[in-house]
């Protein structure tokens, strides 16, 4: 039985939610044009915005299997689309000529069978399952270079590939599929083109909020609140790099491992490794004032 | 077919390549055998003709459209055109009234110095190959861009355009089939021995492949650098042309991108396109403040897989040193080369006395001139290799005391 996609708008948010993504509209409404029209989805954003956990919510919400690709550079066709099993095709070799088998065309037919052949995200991604297509995360795009960008045009256009030995694997269904990016570079107008675009930005001081109830419920109201005052008041300053909502939980539940009830300035001094990364932006914070930032929250 | 037919096309042709067509010999003979073919009755069709023989790229359409207005403007077409004609041009451009369209400058440069006499072709012929002879190019090569004549700076940005370009390469991860060194090739190996019936197991070899690293070019368009700001927009337009990641910021007051109208392949279009871009050209300059905005805005986006960045400037900031110091090192660390090019440094004595400079100095792998054709050579030339010694920012340092 397979899951049906959302009738609407509303309807995606609301099943989004359910998974405890907290979708705003714009968003909700690409995702829900994606499924509609079978496009792929571009989503790129700053490091933890939450690009990576739309996918996994997605595979939840519609329950299909998640199928990840994390890209790196240097990312080829044998460990983006498949592999044989050279040993084992050694082996099967070796074996015949003990056996004294002199069929070459069986041999050769049986080495390049699906027994000795390893799929891959992009190839699994292909095949028909049971629940339904899945969803396909190809991840940090931006991290590969433009031959395998290339490479994956032809695929998200045909959603097929094929394999010399074995023949053209083509889609029946062909899968949902969400692309991110952190844009260490430019992805190439050609790929974009295909896709559905997205630039998924910081959540506003609501969403924010309802982001840290649904996967940070441990911390009570009254700190939430003030996490989120700070983590917006702190995005508003000049820093080389802003806290992202991963930070923002992280720090979270740093401060309920302290047992912390509310927000003074030692302890957001003394934390704030959680929520900035760079030297430059730590020594800028501590040197200004956090208990001015602190009560400016409190009357906001 | 009549001689002085095959005569002017050569001549067209001939006008083409000066301004800047890729043109070989035998494109005058497919042109010459397409009229004769095709036999056109129209202006229209002969143009087409030629068209269809000639231009080969559609950046280079409009460059044709034009050197065809020119070229056969005065003649009404087939008549004369077998008739009497030496292969003279117009005196003037077709309207001066009109904006001049991207590369007319060029065609207008490759046409009009025959214009200036009526001689016959075989003179002609001299003068065209005499246009940039050798020693004409080695007085060009050391003049300073400052001192440059409307006419060189012509020249020196087609000595630009045929500039060998930097050949450096990094290994990339990614790998390729290779015949010799490296590690075996699973895949290949046991696909070679199978073709052959896998009685001998013949192995292949795969090794990293290669690849430019991307290069950043930070351009200063300030007051100071006015003159040699544009022949370095050229040079890096020449630059964007061959390689496939090269990003141009220009920053005076403000930084601005201009990687997309560097992009367009005719040099005269994409200089024009910068120049509407900026707002701020032959300003003041804050150059800490334009790396703040680069190091917050871009060094994320465009300084991946080990970014070569270019930096062009005089180094003379007055406002916040403490600022352009961070910056400074900001970028230094996350390029993976430096090279600060500084027009300033054609002088013999220079010393870097100016407190910008100073600042700046500790904090690059690589110092160097950018006055000439030679500097720039020079520059191409240190690209591809690892810096070397005379280089060394430090020496300047010292120098200075």
């Amino acid at each position: 039985m397979i899951r049906a996609v959302p009738a609407s708008i509303d309807d995606t948010q609301t099943q989004l939610s359910q998974t405890g993504y907290v979708a705003d509209r714009a968003l909700a409404t690409v995702v829900y044009l994606a499924l509609k029209m079978g496009r792929p989805l571009l989503l790129e954003g700053e490091a933890g915005v939450g690009k990576t956990e739309i996918a996994k919510s997605l595979a939840t919400m519609l329950g299909r299997k998640l199928i990840r690709m994390q890209c790196y550079e240097g990312l080829d066709v044998a460990s983006a689309v498949y592999e044989w099993n050279y040993a084992g095709q050694m082996m099967a070799i070796r074996l015949a000529e003990v056996e004294g088998s002199t069929d070459r065309a069986r041999l050769e037919s049986d080495l390049f069978s699906s027994r000795f052949l390893i799929k891959r995200p992009l190839l699994q991604a292909l095949e028909p399952d049971t629940q339904g297509p899945p969803v396909l995360l190809i991840d940090e795009l931006d991290r590969t270079d433009e031959a395998f960008e290339a490479f994956l045009l032809e695929i998200l256009s045909d959603y097929q590939v094929s394999v010399p030995e074995f023949g053209t694997v083509k889609a029946e269904h062909p899968p949902i599929v969400i692309v991110t990016s952190n844009r260490t570079r430019e992805i190439h107008d050609a790929l974009k083109r295909r896709c559905l675009y997205h630039w998924v930005d910081y959540p506003d001081a609501e969403r924010e909020l309802a982001i840290l109830k649904a996967k940070a419920p441990q911390a009570p109201e009254a700190l939430t609140r003030q996490i989120v005052g700070f983590v917006q008041a702190l995005r508003k300053q000049d820093l080389f790099k802003v806290p992202g909502v991963a930070e923002a939980l992280d720090w979270a539940s740093a401060l309920v491992e302290l047992d912390a009830v509310a927000l003074d300035p030692k302890l957001v001094s003394d934390t704030l490794g959680v929520l900035l990364k760079y030297q430059d932006d730590i020594q800028k914070m501590q040197g200004s004032d956090i208990a001015k930032m602190l009560s400016e929250i409190g009357k906001g | 077919m009549s001689g002085r037919l095959a005569d002017n096309i050569t001549y067209f042709a001939r006008a083409l390549r000066e301004a800047g067509m890729r043109l070989g010999p035998g494109s005058v003979l497919d042109a010459v055998a397409a009229l004769d073919v095709a036999a056109p009755q129209t202006k229209t069709d002969f143009y087409w003709v030629l068209h269809t023989v000639f231009v080969k790229k559609h950046e280079d359409s409009g460059l044709f459209e034009q050197a065809f207005a020119i070229f056969f403007r005065r003649r009404a077409f087939i008549d004369k055109l077998i008739a009497t004609m030496s292969p003279r041009a117009p005196s003037k451009p077709d309207d001066p009234d009109r904006k001049p369209e991207a590369g007319a400058l060029r065609v207008a440069e490759a046409l009009l110095p025959k214009a200036k006499n009526d001689e016959p072709p075989e003179e002609e012929k001299q003068e065209l190959s005499a246009r940039l002879t050798i020693s004409d190019r080695e007085i060009l090569q050391s003049r300073d861009f400052a001192q440059m004549t409307a006419a060189e700076i012509l020249k020196a940005k087609q000595l630009i355009d045929r500039m060998v370009l930097p050949d450096d390469r990094v290994r990339a991860r990614r790998f390729v089939p290779v015949n010799k060194g490296g590690v075996i090739d699973p895949r290949r190996t046991l696909r070679n021995s199978l073709r052959a019936g896998g009685a001998v197991i013949d192995l292949a070899f795969r090794d990293h492949s290669q690849r430019h690293p991307p290069i950043v070019a930070l351009c200063d368009i300030s007051g100071s650098m006015a003159e040699y700001a544009p022949l370095f927009l050229h040079f890096l337009h020449a630059l964007t042309d061959k390689r496939r990641r090269v990003e141009t910021f220009l920053f005076g007051t403000r930084l601005t991108n201009v990687t997309r109208s560097l992009r367009k392949r005719d040099p005269d279009e994409a200089l024009a396109l910068c120049g509407a871009q900026v707002e701020d050209w032959s300003g003041g300059t804050r150059i800490g403040a334009s790396l703040h905005r680069f190091n917050r805005d871009w060094s994320r986006r465009v300084l991946g897989q080990g970014a070569v960045v270019l930096l062009f400037t005089d180094g003379l900031e007055r406002d916040d040193l403490d600022s352009l110091k961070a910056e400074m090192g900001r970028l230094h660390r996350s390029s993976r080369r430096l090279v600060w090019v500084n027009p300033l440094l054609r002088f013999g004595g220079f010393e870097a006395k100016a407190q910008g400079i100073r600042t700046m100095l500790p904090l690059v792998d690589d110092f160097r001139p950018i006055h000439s054709l030679a500097a720039m050579a020079d520059l191409v030339k240190a690209l591809s290799e690892e810096p070397s010694r005379r280089h060394d920012p430090k020496t300047w340092l010292k120098l200075a005391g």
